[in-house]
């Protein structure tokens, strides 16, 4: 298991982007690019999940015709990328909720930089 | 009907969501009494039947586990679910005066997404399976995200702070999901307990470190609080009292769950569990601190929240069957005990208009009940007896001083005692400081009572502090201790 995470480049990949996607939550004064720092996050974790599926070699788990008794070997682990889709509605879901968010305070308070808000709130 | 009670505690608000809209907004707060006293109803139903013979299974379209996602209903997930309900019906109850000028729509989608949030939290509390969980999660989280935001500007950058930290959360539990099925293959709670390996710790380590950062973000434990303050204090008066009562306690329950009946509590990873440990007694020390420094009324109650939260997470982490005893218990007389302040404190601002301390001087003869309600439960976060809040303490402390770990005991007793100071200061001021200086919003000293619909569920939760503490005993050993793990 470690030693084929370690050879995996996409679980770097995965680690790679939840870093930046935390750096992007916290770092940049904006709102919006917050906002993105938080997708770029969870595409880290659907990055992950979907590598857990993978197989070399090995197709979607649709029986190829006259293959009648199928190898598991020769199929992908398709729960993942279920859990996945559910995941990725999880995350439009958060950021509809973010920019409409967004949108009420660019309207209450003209700015959406994080800065500029503080002072005005005080 | 009653074999499908177990889905029907989820199912009832569900359908109460969609239906709101569907009626065109019309009789949105029938429809919100209805369907949450129906999920009160299944609730309790189910728990009474795990209660008698054994934990119910209702696998969802007909495929069993682990195949299929299971709702599980033992004795202590049946306790939570109904207490999430309860809480929910006598908030629903409570928010109608709020509610009453504004618009069909608005208040027919208040009421949809108020729904929402219950079904999202007793989602939470009886699936059996570790992805369903986290959906439950974001589905609550999402609508209370909504219903935060609808308190005024201040509000909408506060749950805007809210969302950002909570959907990395989210990740975090997610990304231990994750390591949990890359090691098992399964996602169902039991069949993972028993595929969990033993041996193969350092793998473990990551996972549980993962999950229990995640949780406990949404549980805000300190120093992971940082979006609870501000959240809480600018929160529409209709569901503060809600939101504050049950949800960060949800939260802490998914992550007793899952450290204790998805893991092996003996030989699965202890270095998460310790540093959870720490961080509790911390927070519980912090918490009262920061309560104590507060001039505004619902801001201190947010911190005193922390505090409390880091009782129950104090609990799950020393993990003897006094402490987990001790930590349930406290779930449940916290989140009565705190949604009766949050609803008598929003009573008041309702009213009088009126947040800060000062401003409460003499509100003990304006509003008699309300502030007798808020005294009841001050007295009980203190932990006097014979109200609830001090047996849960009581349980605790034996635990702490159990383990041997006496900073613990210490910690505990320091935040009793800052809690006797910050809550007393508004006691003396509600009842022994007479109001010299008038109040630009309502000056007076006549009776201004809440309304009826207000003030049954602020006194019925002060009343339920009482019986909690007086009925402790039967409590704990008719529907603490069978949820135990074995």
């Amino acid at each position: 298991m470690t030693i084929e995470a370690l050879s995996s480049v996409n679980y770097w990949l995965a680690a790679l982007l939840f870093v930046i996607g935390l750096y992007g939550i916290l770092a940049p004064p904006n709102l919006v690019r917050k906002l993105m720092g938080m997708n770029i996050m969870q595409t880290a974790v659907i990055v992950f999940f979907i590598t857990l599926g993978y197989k070399d070699d090995a197709t979607p788990p649709i029986a190829r015709h006259g293959d009648h008794e199928p190898v598991v070997r020769n199929y992908i682990n398709p729960l993942p990328h279920t859990l996945m889709l559910t995941a990725i509605v999880v995350s439009v879901s958060t950021t509809g909720v973010a920019l409409a968010l967004l949108i009420r305070i660019h309207r209450r308070f003209g700015t959406l930089s994080e800065p500029e808000l503080l002072e005005k709130l005080k | 009907m009653m074999e499908n009670a177990p889905v029907l505690i989820l199912l009832a608000p569900l359908t109460g969501a969609l239906l709101i809209p569907l009626l065109g907004f019309r009789f949105g707060r029938a429809v919100t009494m209805a369907s949450l006293v129906a999920s009160l109803f299944f609730g309790l139903s189910s728990l009474a039947q795990s209660l008698s013979a054994g934990p119910v299974h209702y696998h969802l379209a007909g495929w069993s586990p682990p195949w299929g996602i299971e709702i599980v209903v033992d004795p202590l997930s049946g306790v939570v679910a109904s207490l999430v309900s309860a809480m929910a019906v006598l908030a629903a109850m409570y928010s109608g005066p709020f509610l009453a000028g504004w618009t069909r729509r608005r208040a027919g989608t208040f009421y949809s997404v108020y729904c929402l949030l219950v079904s999202g939290l007793v989602g939470i509390v009886i699936t059996g399976d570790l992805f369903n969980l986290y959906v439950f999660l974001e589905i609550s989280s999402l609508s209370a995200y909504a219903l935060l935001s609808t308190g005024g500007s201040r509000s909408i950058v506060a749950v805007f702070r809210y969302l950002l930290i909570g959907t990395v959360a989210a990740s975090f539990y997610l990304l231990g999901v994750g390591y949990l099925y890359a090691m098992t293959g399964t996602l169902n709670m039991a069949d993972m307990s028993a595929r969990l390996p033993n041996d193969d710790v350092a793998v473990l380590v990551v996972a549980a470190s993962f999950i229990v950062i995640g949780l406990a973000i949404k549980a805000a434990l300190f120093p992971l609080h940082g979006w609870l303050p501000d959240a809480y204090t600018y929160a529409p008066g209709p569901v503060v009292g809600f939101i504050a009562a049950v949800m960060a306690k949800v939260s802490a329950y998914a992550l007793y769950r899952i450290l204790y009946y998805v893991f092996d509590p003996v030989g699965g990873p202890r270095q998460p569990i310790e540093l959870l440990g720490w961080a509790s007694v911390i927070a519980v020390v912090a918490g009262s601190l920061m309560a104590l420094a507060q001039k505004d009324v619902q801001r201190m109650l947010a911190y005193s929240s922390i505090g409390q939260m880091g009782y129950i997470m104090l609990g799950i982490a020393i993990g003897s069957p006094l402490a987990l005893t001790g930590a349930v218990l406290h779930v449940i007389n916290h989140a009565v005990m705190k949604g009766c302040l949050f609803m008598a404190v929003n009573g008041v601002q309702w009213k009088v208009g009126v947040f800060r301390v000062r401003e409460f001087a003499g509100m003990a003869k304006r509003l008699p009940w309300t502030m007798g309600a808020f005294t009841v439960a001050a007295l009980s976060m203190v932990g006097l007896p014979p109200t609830a809040g001090f047996f849960s303490k009581y349980y605790l402390a034996l635990a702490a001083i159990e383990s041997g770990h006496l900073s613990f005991l210490f910690a505990l007793v320091l935040s009793s005692l800052l809690g006797a100071v910050y809550f007393f200061r508004v006691i003396e001021y509600a009842y022994l400081k007479t109001n010299d200086e008038p109040i630009e919003a309502d000056a007076g000293t006549e009776v201004r009572e809440l309304d009826a619909s207000m003030l049954v569920p602020v006194v019925a939760l002060a009343a339920l502090v009482l019986l909690l503490g007086i009925f402790n005993q039967t409590v704990v050993t008719m529907l603490v201790v069978p949820g135990l793990p074995s």
